[in-house]
């Protein structure tokens, strides 16, 4: 789950982390009073979940409260990259010294937080790591033991920050540490974390995700501190028709699991597959072979014969799609008699022939031999184990483009 | 002989009376595995399939008379970690995580105390391990006549980041006449108790494993990891390898998520493309297509002689 | 256009002589898990809806007393 750049900043605020006299404004009304209360230059800054937002336009520099109005009215306004901001963020300008860079990751070789500190900030740590590595400091945290201070104290000094500098910035970079852990973040950055001129340190952009696992058990911060709605989960893409009907035959069924998508998928053949590696094992395998899949989709656990018609049937009703192919790893849970029955009816329930309509059917595994049956009654041509995932896709392909199978 | 199960392994089914659990328990036994006990917090005294059920692991272990070498854990994300902590922290070695969708920072715990006590994890998100003719640990390969027409015992070992890519794979390799030593399903989370590289050295040691077939997706670093140990260990084993999920390289498919959640990917570090090339450059062979694995082991097991 | 379709692959035939039974009725809506029959006053009634959700158990076979509840699939039964 991504976070704006005004929850991160609250985020790192709650923390201990200091933080500028920064205000999430959504009108420019409220921008104006933010600029009076700073008393001095300010920064307003698009609040979208995208980057690219000074190229866009989307940062822009005020001397008056005015100016600043003025900004943010043209910038609540502005879309950037297909993104209309939440609010925009007025911020103090800063007098810089010097800017750092502070993270934290997972490394999931060492299966441990990874911390990371730079006195190279503000430009991109993966080209600062490439082109001067002894300017990074890397450290990992256990897990199981609290963070303590000096942990975070030597990841700063192996970049040579030394003196007041090394103290200011070891216990910011030991609270990002203990945050990442207890809020379950997957990333969280400060870039940059600025040395003001009196030698202050304060974070001048905060960068936060949330593992989506953990949203569940986090909602003091999100609900209560952040005051995030239930249903804004920030997907990075917007779901498809198709994508959210499926979802919601899904989520109206306890019975199995299915899930479609279609971004960036736009052919001719329908795909009802699982599961999961085996999902992704037969899309490579249609493409390779010439195929034009419609969409991706997993169907998998046990399902009802309603589950697998509902997928079917979305997937049969997509623009383009001619025929589907239904395809699967060998099963153990899932019945193979019971999915041939909802892409049959499916087709039945369109007016189709399931003959004509089911490309391929390819699932071995528990009550293959019933499902054998009703296959053969309705016509459609089948495989069991002894034809590959990759044959069976094969042969899918061969169909829909007409050649003798 | 395999690797991690013997016929002589023990274990017991945390949460036991949950409806995956009753299914995967009824396999197992059929199977000839030797469950010695269930765990079900207020459940005492039940009983699953003949399986006692009680309310603690140490109490399992008392009834048991001595140490229980595993536990399949099939408790709801919430209170896994706690599940394996206890199992971990009353004496048992080898823990199957079943459990999806748990909090990675959760599973980091549950596999740095294992690390500290010298037990192994296998999973989360996973369907489990099995020793054809010997025992089955999970519900991979399903009831026990469909796992023993899929998996007979042989030379290959297999590791695969999908559970039921373990259970197709293994039966290709059972089809063209070469069989499995052990087949791990080790979990499909971003982090995981077992990579490929941490359980190389048990099949390294294992006489009967001749070859290793693994099934990897995009996502992550444990191919780059296999390949460094391979180099490293100058290792007998050929391996050979299929990836699935090439299709995600493409521009419009970046950032989406498809299969396992540890297949987000991130970076061009972690691309299919990349990922395939770093595995040759250790000489792992990887096949293009699925069926092609039982030749391509055949050919590598037939160079070795 | 779209219609939903019932008892294409399943279909359940429950005997005169005890379709009346309201303990039987309790008794089959309580076994069957996919929920294919009611207990109605008037005894047994099948929910078409949910016919073709049979998964074959036999656990409404084994309720009621020999040959008087039949499992019919229909994909067998000669065109």
């Amino acid at each position: 789950m991504r976070f704006f750049e005004y929850e991160a900043r609250k985020v790192v605020e709650l923390a201990g982390i200091p933080v500028t006299k920064y205000g999430f404004c959504t009108s420019s009304d409220q921008a104006r009073q933010v600029a009076e209360e700073i008393g001095g230059p300010v920064v307003i800054k698009s609040q979208v979940l995208t980057g690219g937002r000074m190229k866009a336009g989307g940062v822009k520099f005020a001397d008056t409260p005015e100016e600043a109005a003025a900004h943010a009215e043209e910038i609540l306004k502005l879309e950037i990259n297909g993104h209309m901001p939440r609010g925009v963020l007025v911020d103090p300008k800063a007098e810089v010294k010097q800017e750092y860079y502070a993270g934290v990751v997972w490394d999931g070789t060492a299966k441990r937080p990874l911390m990371l500190f730079s006195d190279m900030g503000g430009i991109d740590i993966e080209e600062v790591a490439e082109t001067h590595p002894d300017h990074v400091g890397r450290g990992h945290v256990s897990n199981l033991l609290p963070v303590s201070d000096f942990e975070a104290k030597q990841v700063v000094a192996a970049t040579g920050v030394t003196g007041s500098q090394l103290n200011r910035a070891t216990p910011i970079l030991a609270r990002l540490a203990r945050l990442f852990r207890e809020n379950d973040m997957t990333l969280a950055e400060i870039n940059p974390l600025a040395e003001l001129e009196d030698g202050s340190f304060v974070a001048l952009d905060a960068h936060m995700e949330m593992e989506n696992e953990a949203v569940g058990r986090q909602k003091k911060l999100l609900r209560k501190q952040l005051q995030i709605a239930e249903d804004d989960t920030r997907e990075t893409y917007e779901p498809s028709d198709f994508e959210r009907h499926v979802a919601a035959i899904d989520a109206a069924d306890h019975r199995g699991v299915i899930q479609g998508k279609d971004h960036g998928f736009s052919g001719n053949l329908g795909l009802v597959i699982g599961a999961g590696g085996g999902s992704l094992t037969l899309t490579d395998a249609v493409r390779s072979q010439g195929g034009k899949p419609a969409n991706y989709s997993e169907i998998g656990g046990n399902p009802s014969v309603a589950k697998a018609c509902g997928l079917a049937k979305e997937v049969l009703e997509k623009d383009g799609v001619e025929k589907i192919a239904v395809m699967m790893s060998i099963v153990s849970n899932t019945r193979v008699d019971i999915v041939a029955r909802g892409v049959i009816k499916a087709c039945l329930e369109l007016g189709k022939d399931p003959g004509e309509t089911i490309a391929i059917f390819r699932i071995p595994g528990a009550w293959e031999d019933e499902g054998f049956k009703i296959l053969e009654r309705y016509g459609v041509e089948y495989c069991d184990r002894s034809v590959s995932m990759w044959e069976a896709a094969g042969r899918a392909v061969a169909k829909i483009q007409g050649a003798p199978a | 002989m395999s690797i991690l199960l013997s016929k002589d392994t023990t274990f017991i089914v945390q949460g036991i009376t949950g409806r995956e659990a009753v299914n995967l328990t009824r396999e197992c036994l059929d199977y000839g595995s030797k469950i010695v006990g269930g765990v079900t917090p207020g459940r005492k005294g039940r009983e699953v399939h003949g399986v006692p059920v009680f309310d603690t692991v140490a109490q399992a272990v008392e009834h048991h008379g001595g140490p229980i070498d595993g536990s399949v854990v099939t408790v709801p994300p919430a209170f896994t970690k706690d599940a394996v902590l206890e199992a971990i922290e009353n004496g048992i070695e080898l823990i199957v995580v079943v459990t999806e969708r748990i909090p990675r920072g959760d599973v980091a715990q549950m596999v740095e105390l294992a690390n500290m006590r010298g037990a192994r994890i296998i999973g989360p998100n996973c369907l489990g391990l099995i020793v054809p003719e010997v025992c089955k640990m999970g519900g991979i390969g399903g009831p026990a006549k469909d796992a023993a027409k899929a998996y007979a015992p042989g030379p290959v070992g297999v590791m695969s980041r999908s559970g039921g890519m373990t259970t197709e794979i293994s039966s290709s390799l059972t089809q063209a006449g070469l069989g499995v030593s052990t087949a791990v399903s080790i979990g499909g989370d971003a982090i995981i108790g077992s990579t490929y590289a941490e359980l190389m050295p048990y099949f390294e040691a294992d006489e009967q494993t001749q070859a290793i077939v693994i099934y990897t997706e995009p996502g992550g670093r444990m191919e780059a990891q296999l390949a460094e140990w391979v180099k490293d260990n100058d290792s007998r084993l050929p391996i050979v390898a299929f990836m699935a999920g090439k299709f995600m390289d493409d521009e419009e498919m970046k950032g989406m998520s498809f299969g396992h959640a540890g297949t987000i990917v991130e970076g061009e570090e972690d691309t299919a493309t990349e990922k395939i090339a770093r595995l040759e450059a250790a000489g792992i062979r990887v096949v293009e297509r699925i069926d092609e694995i039982p030749d391509a082991v055949k050919e590598k097991l037939g160079a070795a002689v | 256009m779209s219609e939903t379709l019932n008892k294409v692959f399943i279909d359940v035939e429950v005997d005169a002589s005890v379709a009346g039974d309201a303990e039987l009725a309790k008794k089959l809506e309580e076994v069957c898990p996919v929920d294919i029959f009611a207990a109605t006053d008037s005894g047994v009634e099948i929910v078409e809806g949910n016919l073709d959700e049979c998964v074959l158990c036999n656990l409404c076979v084994d309720a009621a007393p020999a040959g008087t509840v039949r499992v019919i699939k229909l994909y067998e039964q000669p065109r």
